[in-house]
């Protein structure tokens, strides 16, 4: 039996105590991982290790996909009728329910989001994830075609078979919920790699994988730092697809690695660098308030963050005060505490990079608006930040910075706007803010992106499809549209008196 | 430079002793500038046909803008003779078409032409393509090897419909309204083109290939850059003239004969390529997805390689099953990534079976595209034939037993006759590899489940292919089979409504039928809030 963790949670917004198994979850039990490698896990909020979990490799990783392979010839996949999968995954999702609050606690712990965000948001998001695709299981569907009368052609979407999972550290249960909702109503058996940063969530999550009756081995969680486990999961020979979510240069990596081992497809979803387009017209109150949650929800750390606000001449001034006013009035601190909006950022590494891109805001001539520095003295807490004056070629205009920094930027024409808005390489998401309905539908449809929100922003549906244009991803989660990126077609062609 | 200097050393023999030649006389070949055009005898039909030789750009044949004395030099497999010589588009070309297909996306098409109108487009293109079915026909034949009468009636004539079938679809992309909540927001989806597409097609089926690509990207209002197969760019070039005359605006379908280290290249990696289409080879379909990776993450749908199996069970009707074996090795002279390259018979009717086979097998004449006994052409090139005759000699070294074939013939042209292999085992290289030849490989079995082993124990999942009257193993075996096409008591015959795609090593994506149109559209989501009020801060 493998170790686990206990931690005892005493805060102003949750009491309770919430144990943890720490090794790596193969084929429904804990093993210890081949080279016993460790990996801790940080709190945000101080930079103390909460714990240390089991560090997997590539060699845990084949043993993983080969308990997967098995799993899912023997008692997965099309072995199993969609309806009992959809029972299983209703199932998990009252689990988590159940369990809600600890959960809310352990995320809030270990990504330093606020409680009361991962209570509302995440966990409640994730288990609507799981019920929305259970419904799906059984009514993955082909087609039949008519051809002649002397032909009978279907088609069968059968499962790909095994697939990885590749989830990042901002959503970790949402994203995970993502993942391997349509993954298992489709039939696949799964093989997921949690952020080294913010595993706990994923390995509280296996005994109730077990208790909600999946078979073993049709979900592995393996923990591991994307170096390793990562890249044995890109390119492994039994992996038959890598969904991948994260950023645009390890993308690149995994397409590159399905390239040069087994063709497994590949699904990504990666960053962004979404612009939020307002106009005069628009209610300014709720503009406002849309935009400040398109940048700051999550600290920032949100893939289709709205980190570049074009705002037209005319409403500019009203706008900006406005909206300084919001971010003042953002409170950073302990996501404990009951008023917090905004806690730290995730990692050292992130806050150093955060901060980066500010001094870079700086020197090339942008002005901070408000904002622009650390928050307190320990942890990796920064001040909600707005830049004004920004020049396009500037890079806190160009490159996604994943933290709390918005670069406001004037227009005039809806042209020109458009035009500036499309000059990214990332094409995720955008938003509109506009009360002309012709205006609205001709902005969100010529904007380059895979989302397009209009009068709100980071308003994510789980039936509505979430993807990028451009070098922001490939292929689409979330709706029945995620359903063909774990299915396989089979065309069956049945002849029925055509001699030859 | 490279390419010219690689033209030259493969090819300036050829040149120098072209002038002798008059059989298909190319009126420019002499000159080492590229002209735009050649004139070309088809001597079955007695038919000088002028054919375009240059680039295709922006509804203009024109020169290569900075390698105008690079040629490609094609060969007619059946004879070995030059029939004449293409302008080679350099990467440069390939910018200025790219270019060329980003206005049009950008001004003229995509978004800026209605479903309807590009449906016009597509079935006038149809209408054309019928009207000159039989020269591109015999141009087909001469170029590829295949005969005149199956590249009319099958490549052209299913190459048609396949235009009017995507011109149906043009008016029908349709996204999603979803329900998200009565009193506060609407959703719906739109089914975007993806942009420019590089498209870079095969030798085997050159006018058909050129269909299955063509049409669902001009169906979703995508803009193409076109690479045809520099072994058999002939028919692309007059396939490009009709797009002009059927009125499609300039710049929406362009055309660059090029090697595929030059514009196959530049293609995969070009920054302004949304996404790029590829049938061909595994090892090329992975360098295009690798360059992807690394350039602007474009989109890829890949169509590769294949050792597709075919099962026959005892209660099969053994006649049938045989001419399906034959026309599923033998069609094309083997050259199809889902060629029925193993055969696995149920060892009950196994002498039966294959005595059946190899007599029927013998029955097709492999010969000259023109001329009318023949079932079957030449492979393509000297490079295929080689390699297909490594194949047949590592057969033989291995320990398979040859039970037809394997006689070279004397004389000119690249003519490999049906060959079939007994008493093979799974580790022979006509077991794994992908020949692209006539060459069988015929295993036996005994159980169901050991049937389905051998079937599925390889790396590509393109087509399978079961003959049995049993209608519930016929379920089970269809369902278990590893393939994305299977056919049961049929074989390679495609229908254009119907997907087609490879599991496993054998590619990713689907073309053909609705599910190809998911292949050339991009889903934008477009969430409307028209009452949801936000509380702030949360």
């Amino acid at each position: 039996m493998s170790s686990s963790f206990t931690y005892q949670f005493d805060t102003p917004a949750y009491k309770g105590t919430s144990t943890v198994p720490t090794g790596l979850f193969i084929n429904g039990k804990f093993v210890e991982p081949v080279e016993k490698g460790t990996i801790e896990v940080l709190n945000p909020v101080n930079g103390k290790v909460i714990t240390s979990v089991a560090a997997g490799t590539a060699a845990d990783i084949d043993i993983a996909a080969r308990a997967a392979k098995k799993a899912y010839k023997e008692r997965w996949g099309l072995k199993v009728p969609g309806m009992q999968r959809g029972r299983m995954l209703n199932k998990l999702a009252d689990l988590l329910q159940a369990n809600a609050d600890e959960f809310s606690a352990l995320e809030a712990l270990d990504v330093g989001k606020t409680f009361g965000v991962a209570r509302n948001s995440d966990i409640p998001g994730s288990i609507a994830v799981l019920r929305y695709y259970a419904g799906w299981a059984d009514k993955i569907q082909g087609k039949t075609i008519e051809t002649n009368e002397k032909k009978l052609a279907y088609t069968r979407h059968e499962p790909i078979g095994v697939v990885g999972a590749i989830i990042p550290w901002n959503f970790p249960l949402t994203m995970l919920s993502w993942k391997i909702g349509p993954a298992l109503a489709a039939g696949n058996a799964v093989i997921l790699k949690p952020s080294e940063l913010t595993p706990l969530t994923a390995l509280r999550l296996c005994p109730l994988l077990v208790e909600a009756g999946f078979p073993d081995g049709v979900i592995n969680i393996v923990n591991g730092y994307g170096s390793t486990a990562g890249q044995a999961l890109s390119e492994h020979m039994t992996v038959d697809k890598i969904a991948f979510t994260g950023s645009t240069l390890t993308g690149r990596k995994i397409m590159e690695a399905a390239a040069k081992t087994n063709l497994k497809k590949v699904t990504l979803e990666l960053g962004g660098k979404s612009p939020s387009v307002i106009f005069d017209d628009v209610d300014l109150e709720q503009t406002v308030k849309w935009v400040s949650h398109g940048i700051f929800m999550n600290h920032g750390q949100a893939c289709t963050a709205g980190s570049r606000i074009f705002v037209q001449a005319g409403i500019y001034d009203k706008f900006l005060k406005a909206f300084t006013e919001h971010a003042l009035s953002l409170k950073v601190g302990d996501p404990f505490a009951r008023d917090t909006y905004q806690g730290p950022q995730v990692s050292q590494t992130q806050f150093e990079r955060i901060m980066g891109y500010i001094k870079s805001g700086k020197e090339d001539g942008a002005t901070v608006h408000i904002g622009g520095e650390r928050h307190g003295n320990e942890g990796y807490f920064i001040q909600p930040t707005i830049f004004t004056e920004c020049k396009p070629n500037m890079k806190i205009v160009q490159e996604e910075i994943f933290g709390p920094v918005a670069a406001v930027i004037r227009f005039t024409t809806e042209e020109e706007a458009v035009e500036q808005a499309n000059d990214t390489l990332y094409g995720l998401a955008c938003s509109v803010f506009t009360r002309d309905i012709d205006r609205a539908i001709r902005v969100a449809h010529s904007i380059e992106a895979g989302t397009a929100w209009i009068n709100c922003h980071n308003s994510t549906e789980l039936s509505v499809p979430f993807g990028g244009f451009k070098q922001s991803g490939i292929g689409r989660e979330l709706g029945e549209y995620a359903l063909e990126h774990y299915t396989n077609v089979k065309a069956v062609h049945v002849n029925i008196g055509h001699r030859l | 430079m490279a390419a010219k200097s690689i033209y030259t050393k493969l090819f300036g023999r050829a040149l120098l002793s072209f002038s002798s030649r008059t059989l298909y006389h190319s009126s420019h070949t002499l000159s080492t500038m590229a002209s735009l055009s050649a004139h070309i005898l088809i001597r079955a039909a007695n038919r000088e046909l002028e054919i375009p030789t240059g680039l295709f750009i922006n509804n203009e044949f024109v020169p290569s803008a900075d390698s105008p004395n690079d040629l490609i030099h094609l060969v007619n497999p059946a004879t070995e003779e030059t029939i004449c010589s293409v302008v080679a588009g350099s990467v440069k070309d390939i910018d200025i078409a790219v270019a060329a297909a980003r206005k049009a996306f950008n001004t003229t098409w995509g978004k800026n032409v209605t479903g309807f109108e590009r449906s016009k487009l597509l079935n006038k293109l149809a209408d054309l393509m019928e009207r000159d079915q039989d020269i591109l026909a015999e141009v087909e034949s001469l170029n590829n090897g295949k005969p005149f009468k199956i590249a009319r009636d099958f490549d052209i004539g299913d190459s048609i419909q396949c235009l009017r079938y995507y011109a149906g679809w043009a008016d029908k992309i349709t996204g999603q309204t979803i329900e998200v909540d009565n009193k506060t927001k609407l959703a719906f989806t739109r089914h975007d083109p993806i942009g420019v597409c590089g498209q870079i097609i095969p030798w085997n089926y050159p006018i058909n290939m050129w269909a299955w690509k063509v049409a669902p990207a001009l169906a979703c209002g995508c803009t193409i850059v076109m690479k045809p197969s520099e072994l058999t760019p002939l028919t692309a070039l007059m396939l490009s003239k009709l797009i002009a005359e059927a009125g499609f605006p300039p710049g929406v379908v362009n055309t660059i004969p090029s090697l595929g280290s030059v514009g196959g290249v530049a293609l995969s990696t070009h920054m302004d390529v949304d996404k790029v289409a590829f049938t061909g080879s595994t090892v090329t379909g992975r360098k295009v997805m690798e360059a992807a990776a690394k350039s602007n993450l474009k989109k890829v749908s890949l169509e590769l390689g294949g050792k597709s199996p075919q099962l026959v069970f005892e209660s099969a009707d053994l006649e049938q099953a045989a001419n399906w074996a034959c026309l599923g090795i033998l069609y094309n002279t083997g050259q199809d990534c889902t060629a029925g390259s193993r055969l696995y018979v149920q060892d009950t009717i196994y002498d039966k079976f294959v005595s059946l086979l190899v007599s029927k097998a013998k029955e097709l004449v492999i010969g000259d595209g023109f001329d009318e006994k023949s079932g079957g052409g030449p492979l393509v090139s000297k490079t295929q034939f080689d390699k297909v005759w490594r194949y047949i000699e590592s057969g033989s070294a291995q320990g398979a037993k040859l039970a037809l074939g394997g006689q070279k013939r004397p004389g000119k042209g690249f003519f490999v006759d049906p060959t079939i292999f007994t008493d093979i085992n799974a580790n022979m290289d006509i077991v794994r590899d992908e020949i692209f030849g006539p060459v069988l490989a015929v295993g036996r079995f005994k159980t169901e489940e050991e049937a389905i082993s051998l079937a599925n124990d390889t790396s590509y999942g393109l087509g399978a292919g079961l003959h049995s009257n049993d209608a519930n193993q016929c379920m089970r075996v269809s369902s278990a089979l590893e393939a994305g096409t299977v056919w049961i008591n049929q074989y390679n015959l495609l229908n254009n409504n119907v997907p087609f795609g490879g599991k496993k090593q054998s590619g990713i994506g689907r073309e053909l039928g609705s599910y190809a149109l998911d292949e050339y559209t991009s889903v934008k989501a477009i969430h409307w809030n028209f009452g949801e009020k936000l509380d702030w801060p949360l």
